[in-house]
């Protein structure tokens, strides 16, 4: 197990809207995205968000060595509740997780440390 | 692979885009190099809604007044410079009226002082209550992925204090067609400004929404992202994006990562009258400085909808912070604060006759979770905490008399019953801070125009003094 934001160049978040936040995982080498990319299920990226995965989106980018994942929001940005205006802390969770390199289907390739 | 840009010579449409947002600063060099270059028009964009609901709740802007007032002065002479038009969107951050009269007045007091007459035309955005509510009798209005599920009703729009209508390249070009030197518009999409002058003159339509969107915040598409200054040059069937700062360089890898940005969707962006499919997308580096975007498709949608924000008071806050440094109660925080909640909630209870319903008292624990709260994963020992406490209530003295009440607990209250009472550290004097109003997001639908017009106001005003024009 490594920790994926040791595995790739950055791993950054954003509100996209008030509503929804999407987290980037920036690769950096076709062999870090291919891995990334596989081992990296959307199922486990909602468990870690506590997001229900079917409302998860997923959009790889192989030019840029990109795996997206854009969520709806558990407060809207900036009502009360919210703890970081702009969602961006919320790439350290992905970041700080380890994951395997098993299929992406295995539910336990990613684990909160 | 290296690409080509088509020779187009003086056809191209050139738009320079000083920075991302007005107040955020740039390059100033760049930017006289640029403007020396004479593009066809320059853009800018005012606003957003990153930054909170508390900017359209309350109407007002989020950066100083000083910057905006000095960059607007130095974008106003690149603008005679360059001898261009001159496009601010989303006025003020949330782009109300009263933020495109702020920056009209700035624009005249710039022209009176330098002697300058000047053409501006005002476009303004903000909706009233009363619109949208028939709008959304006339089923008019339709929810946007994130809404409240729920929906809405009458009475959640006449809640909100501001709702404004993003403008898009229609409502831009009206106003370019006045042959206005300045435009000054309210809530617009933050591409709408650059797409307007490339669609006027025929340009690609994909290509025109594409660059837009790469040039929306200005260098961030580069590899200097400070450096504000971008150039767009719009050839016929493509977009050529470069940097104007020394050093300054954009890629293919660079310019593609843009449409990640604050994007849900990065092959999608929607805009008022359809949406740019980004699927199909080609980024070419000409040079090393230079990239060059084509293959994306305008979708044109059989209605035309422009997206409402609005946003609404959902109460007053008042904060208090401490601080723990002891060891022990370091440790322990969270039990700490778990029997402090309980007591005060019964405390509260009994003192004021406030139920559960009528405030929120909420604490955070700066060194534990407060950035993540329940997702938060990591764990380490701090050497303090601090407890932040957020009181809402539907006035300004319920909610500082709740923090009032808390306050000596906040202080002294012990992890059992049976020690010495504690004394924690209180930053300032009083502990308590007012907030004052809490505004949310009410807003995340659509509204359905026959004419884009008919939700907007342009209007065309002489400013300044100095020869006639």
């Amino acid at each position: 197990m490594a920790r994926l934001g040791d595995a790739v160049q950055m791993v950054r978040s954003k509100n996209a809207g008030p509503f929804m936040v999407t987290v980037d995982v920036f690769c950096g080498t076709d062999a870090a995205f291919q891995r990334v990319n596989a081992a990296l299920s959307t199922a486990a990226v909602g468990r870690l968000y506590r997001v229900d995965p079917a409302r998860v989106g997923r959009y790889e980018l192989p030019e840029i060595r990109v795996v997206k994942f854009s969520f709806p929001r558990p407060v809207p940005q900036g009502s009360r509740g919210d703890r970081d205006m702009h969602g961006a802390q919320w790439a350290v969770l992905l970041a700080e997780a380890e994951f395997g390199d098993g299929p992406a289907e295995a539910s336990d390739n990613l684990r909160r440390p | 692979m290296a690409g080509r840009a088509p020779a187009r010579g003086d056809m191209a449409t050139r738009v320079l885009v000083p920075s991302g947002v007005l107040g955020l600063g740039f390059d100033r060099q760049a930017l006289r190099h640029a403007a020396a270059d004479k593009p066809d028009i320059i853009c800018i964009d005012g606003g957003s809604t990153d930054s909170g609901p508390f900017y359209l709740g309350a109407g007002v802007s989020k950066y100083s007044d000083a910057s905006v007032r000095s960059e607007w002065k130095e974008l106003l002479d690149a603008r005679e410079a360059a001898g261009c038009p001159l496009v601010l969107g989303s006025a003020g951050t949330c782009g109300t009226d009263a933020m495109v009269d702020w920056m009209l007045e700035a624009t005249r007091s710039v022209a009176e002082v330098a002697n300058r007459r000047l053409k501006v035309a005002v476009l303004k955005s903000e909706q009233p209550v009363a619109a949208v509510r028939e709008a959304l009798q006339a089923g008019r209005l339709a929810p946007l992925a994130g809404a409240p599920e729920t929906g809405i009703d009458a009475e959640d729009i006449a809640r909100c204090t501001h709702i404004v209508a993003l403008a898009g390249a229609e409502q831009m070009a009206a106003a370019l067609r006045t042959g206005a030197d300045v435009v000054i518009a309210g809530r617009a999409t933050d591409t709408a400004a650059i797409s307007a002058l490339p669609l006027m003159n025929g340009e690609d339509a994909g290509a025109a929404w594409h660059g837009a969107k790469i040039g929306e915040c200005g260098a961030l598409c580069s590899t200097r992202p400070m450096s504000g200054v971008i150039g767009l040059e719009f050839d016929g069937s493509g977009c050529t994006v470069e940097p104007h700062a020394d050093g300054a360089r954009c890629t293919p890898g660079s310019v593609a990562a843009h449409m990640l940005y604050e994007n849900a969707d990065p092959f999608v962006l929607h805009e008022p009258g359809g949406w740019l499919d980004a699927r199909g997308a080609a980024y070419d580096a000409l040079d090393e400085r230079r990239v060059r975007i084509s293959g994306s498709r305008w979708v044109a949608s059989d209605s035309y909808t422009v997206k409402l924000e609005g946003a609404r008071l959902a109460g007053f806050q008042t904060t208090s912070l401490a601080i723990l440094r002891d060891a022990r109660y370091v440790a322990n925080a969270r039990r700490w604060l778990d029997r402090l909640e309980a007591f005060l909630a019964s405390e509260i209870a009994a003192r004021t006759g406030m139920e559960a319903r009528d405030y929120a008292i909420e604490f955070r624990l700066i060194g534990v979770d407060a950035a993540l709260g329940p997702l938060e994963t990591g764990a380490s020992d701090p050497v303090e905490v601090g407890v932040l406490a957020i009181v809402t209530a539907a006035s300004q003295a319920a909610a500082t008399e709740i923090a009032r009440l808390a306050n000596p607990f906040l202080l002294h209250f012990p992890l059992t019953d049976d020690e010495d009472l504690p004394t924690f550290a209180f930053p300032y004097s009083p502990a308590e801070t007012e907030r004052g109003p809490l505004y949310e997001f009410a807003l995340n639908h659509v509204m359905r125009l026959d004419d884009p017009m008919e939700a907007f106001r342009l209007e065309v005003t002489e400013v300044g003094c100095g020869p006639p024009r």
